[in-house]
């Protein structure tokens, strides 16, 4: 991805030092703040509204400068930066608690794989869209008999000639309704199970397509179901071979394990006991508690850095990032679980103004989908212990 | 710096590796002298190699003979000898002892670097005074005599302490116990008159001593450092000390992990596979995840150690603890997965679980330094 040659120290300096001058005139100081709400995180697409000027103006900022997706090429809407500098900006956007300008399933899911399996004409259409934030996307993978086994899945395109008419349904599609695309994994061969699953991207406003929002236990209701009625799709918008989807399905899922992971990194909170100080002076086992998970934490923010090195220079396994999500997750189960006692009865109010309308529990039962989500624990256990350890099969 | 080892790192850890496994092997090194009952613990031939592959002296500076190497470098030996349980010096040496030498002056380090540096000199550390790890709990008194000082107290289980030639020792000048200001650090030859010793043999073989010191007369030359000041070497000491035993776990562990992976994949039982039982595989999945995670602290410790970073004692701190739980947890599940066999003093992973246990030790376990995450973090 790399477009810049590996440097010279001097010329990283010199590139740090042109980033914060950068990111001091363009980051507004209220896009440093912590997120507070939803809202707050910009996912683009076209029917996004601005939540502030500055959220618009810092977005515009990156959007022209490529820093939306920074080790994307130039040609694709990125900054063309190599490992280093995207190292390099990453921290000192960290340093200033910099909001990510652009959140979205097209930069870290579905942009990964057109990256690799995209024909050139699909990076600069697809790709493009997605660093300029101008279409929102969603991920059709799961269905209501497929889940953790998810080459079961059933989704039918019927070949008509240049067009595949699709037929089926997906469940807990994140913000289905939201999205103007989505990128769903279509049975094209019902003979074959692996090699008879096609990678297909279409319009979310296509007719014959509907969602239906589903409640969680956190009473917000993010993902789906997604039912598709004879929806036309045209056959250039396929990615990747006939039939062979399921090798674009397994890379992206890679991308998603990874970016899910990212959770354990504990955003601002770099240490729970620093941010419940009196809590943990007032009980000496909750303080216990704090400092093994901060060891924890300090230790999996070095695994994180260490697997984005690791991949970077080819050294890493294809299947760590399977191992980067289960850590990740669980240990984001964990810090909820904490910060609920911290808050004592506090934490238990759900609607009430001071609790910011039940914040922190709803926050809370969140984190229970992040072991279930993208493949579960279970499943990221199973895909270690085969592909990296090799353990036999049964 | 990215955190992976660079080109040269990457060749040293593959000459350690090497090495390790032949000459270092467990066969040959550990069952050996323990089966001896060697008053060492450790073969003295194997550290004059170490001094010819330059381990011995990898962090002594060029001026004095060694290699000028870092924590990164150090971690890298470490992790190959604890993956191998190889016996020997060099963290008490090599690591801990070349770091207080290097605060010394130009006749201190002419007396003891270049035989360090040769693989034949052995220094013991002899900080601790309790039986678990508090450094600035020090009661030891080195009272002015003539030119020089006079050393009264006692230091337990002084690590090589048996073997060593000198000990570089921590007392008090000033001030009371757990006060990090009043303290000095000490070059002191074992040979010194009132020094006496009574060696112990620990739960993994390796040999600590129990030190008197009644009147140990040395002079001013053997002073590391400033008098009074001494908590400035000490720290250097403990974080070289507390990153190459972290370095070491993780090797313990990681080889742990390794033998007992083989051997899911060749013990069978009701007609398959014992490593194709999920409720083992899941096990060993979590076990890999810790190792891989630990791994990444330790050497985020040291490159922060190399860095002079601000935070570096913080990591070094996560990095003990961290390598500390997963190695534990490593050998732990080693024996467990073994069955009966894990019991027997054929099977090596014992052997593990034994070091396993020293090293968790040294310098601080993992409550210790949790512990000072915590006050580090300000709570
Ligand atoms: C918040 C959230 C957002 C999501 N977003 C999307 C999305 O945008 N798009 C999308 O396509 N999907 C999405 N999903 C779906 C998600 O990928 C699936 O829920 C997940 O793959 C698990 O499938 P399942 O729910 O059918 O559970 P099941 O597969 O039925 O699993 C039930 C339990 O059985 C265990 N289990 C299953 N198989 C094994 C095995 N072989 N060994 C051991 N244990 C096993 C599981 O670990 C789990 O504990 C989302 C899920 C959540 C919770």
């Amino acid at each position: 991805m790399a477009e810049a040659a590996p440097n010279p120290a001097g010329d990283l300096d010199a590139f740090r030092a042109e980033t914060r001058e950068w990111l001091d005139a363009n980051c507004p100081p209220e896009m440093r703040l912590p997120v507070q709400d939803e809202d707050d995180v910009c996912w683009g697409g076209r029917d996004w509204s601005f939540k502030s000027p500055a959220q618009k103006s810092w977005f515009d900022a990156c959007v022209a400068k490529g820093y939306t997706v920074p080790d994307w090429p130039k040609a694709y809407g990125g900054a063309g930066l190599d490992a280093a500098r995207t190292k390099i900006l990453k921290q000192e956007m960290a340093r200033i608690h910099a909001r990510p300008p652009l959140s979205s399933f097209g930069i870290w899911m579905l942009g990964p794989a057109l990256l690799h399996f995209g024909t050139e004409e699909q990076k600069v259409h697809y790709l493009g869209e997605i660093a300029r934030g101008e279409i929102r996307w969603c991920q059709g993978y799961s269905e209501p008999g497929a889940g953790s086994d998810l080459v079961s899945l059933q989704t039918f395109g019927r070949d008509e000639g240049d067009h595949w008419v699709v037929n089926g349904q997906k469940v807990w599609t994140s913000y289905a309704d939201k999205a103007d695309w989505i990128f769903c994994l279509v049975r094209t061969d019902k003979d074959d199970k692996y090699r008879g699953i096609s990678f297909l991207l279409f319009d979310m406003a296509s007719e014959g397509v509907s969602t239906k929002p589903i409640k969680l236990i956190s009473g917000n209701s993010p993902f789906c179901e997604t039912f598709f009625d004879d929806v036309k799709v045209p056959k250039d918008q396929i990615v990747g071979e006939l039939n062979r989807g399921w090798d674009v399905a397994k890379y992206l899922l890679g991308h998603e394990r990874e970016m899910i992971s990212g959770g354990g990194l504990g955003g601002a909170m770099v240490s729970i006991g620093a941010a419940f100080k009196a809590e943990a002076k007032a009980d000496p086992i909750l303080r216990t508690d704090f400092a093994r998970f901060d060891v924890d934490t300090l230790a999996f923010r070095a695994m994180a850095e260490r697997f984005v090195d690791q991949m970077k220079s080819g050294q890493g396994h294809p299947a760590q990032p399977n191992m980067m999500k289960y850590a990740g997750t669980e240990l984001n189960k964990r810090r909820h679980e904490l910060v609920m006692t911290a808050g004592g009865s506090d934490a238990l109010e759900w609607d009430s103004a001071a609790s910011d309308e039940g914040k922190r529990p709803r926050g809370w039962l969140r984190t229970k989908a992040n072991s279930i989500e993208g493949g579960t624990s279970e499943v990221m256990l199973n895909v270690i212990a085969k592909r990296i350890l090799e353990l036999p099969d049964a | 710096m990215p955190l992976i080892l660079d080109d040269d790192q990457t060749m040293l850890r593959d000459t350690a590796h090497e090495f390790m496994m032949g000459e270092g092997s467990i066969a040959k090194q550990l069952r050996h002298w323990r089966d001896m009952q060697c008053k060492d613990g450790f073969g003295h031939d194997l550290w004059r190699q170490f001094g010819e592959m330059g381990f011995a002296g990898m962090l002594a500076s060029e001026a004095d003979g060694g290699l000028g190497m870092g924590a990164v470098e150090a971690g890298v030996v470490m992790e190959e000898i604890g993956r191998n349980l190889t016996p020997s010096p060099f963290l008490s040496t090599a690591i801990v002892g070349v770091t207080a030498l290097a605060a010394a002056d130009d006749d201190a380090r002419a007396r003891w670097l270049p035989g360090i540096v040769e693989g034949r000199t052995i220094l013991g550390i002899a900080i601790d005074e309790g039986a678990r790890h508090d450094p600035s709990n020090i009661a030891m008194t080195a009272t002015k005599s003539g030119n020089g000082f006079k050393l009264d107290g006692r230091k337990r289980a002084v690590l090589q302490g048996a073997s060593a030639d000198a000990l570089i020792v921590v007392a008090r000048t000033s001030g009371a116990a757990g006060d990090t200001q009043g303290l000095t650090v000490f070059a002191v030859p074992t040979d010194a008159a009132g020094l006496s010793r009574d060696a112990v043999r620990l739960v993994d073989s390796s040999m600590a001593a129990h030190c008197d010191f009644d009147g140990v007369e040395v002079d001013g030359g053997s002073v590391i450092g400033d008098v009074d000041n001494g908590w400035a070497v000490v720290s250097k000491m403990l974080a070289a000390g507390r990153a190459g035993a972290a370095s070491e776990a993780v090797g313990v562990g990681g080889g742990a992990m390794d033998i007992t992976f083989e051997y899911l994949k060749g013990r069978k039982q009701f007609g398959r596979h014992i490593g194709s039982f999920q409720a083992l595989q899941h096990r060993a999945a979590h076990l890999y995840s810790e190792i891989e995670i630990a791994r990444a602290a330790v050497l985020k410790a040291c490159q922060l150690i190399d860095e002079n970073a601000d935070n570096a004692e913080l990591m070094v701190s996560v990095a003990k603890a961290k390598a500390g739980d997963a190695a534990n947890l490593a050998v732990r599940e080693g024996v467990q997965m073994h069955g009966g066999v894990g019991m027997t003093d054929e099977y090596d992973i014992g052997l593990y679980m034994k070091r396993d246990r020293a090293l968790a030790e040294y310098f601080g376990d993992g409550r210790y330094h949790a512990n000072r995450v915590a006050e580090l973090l300000g709570y």
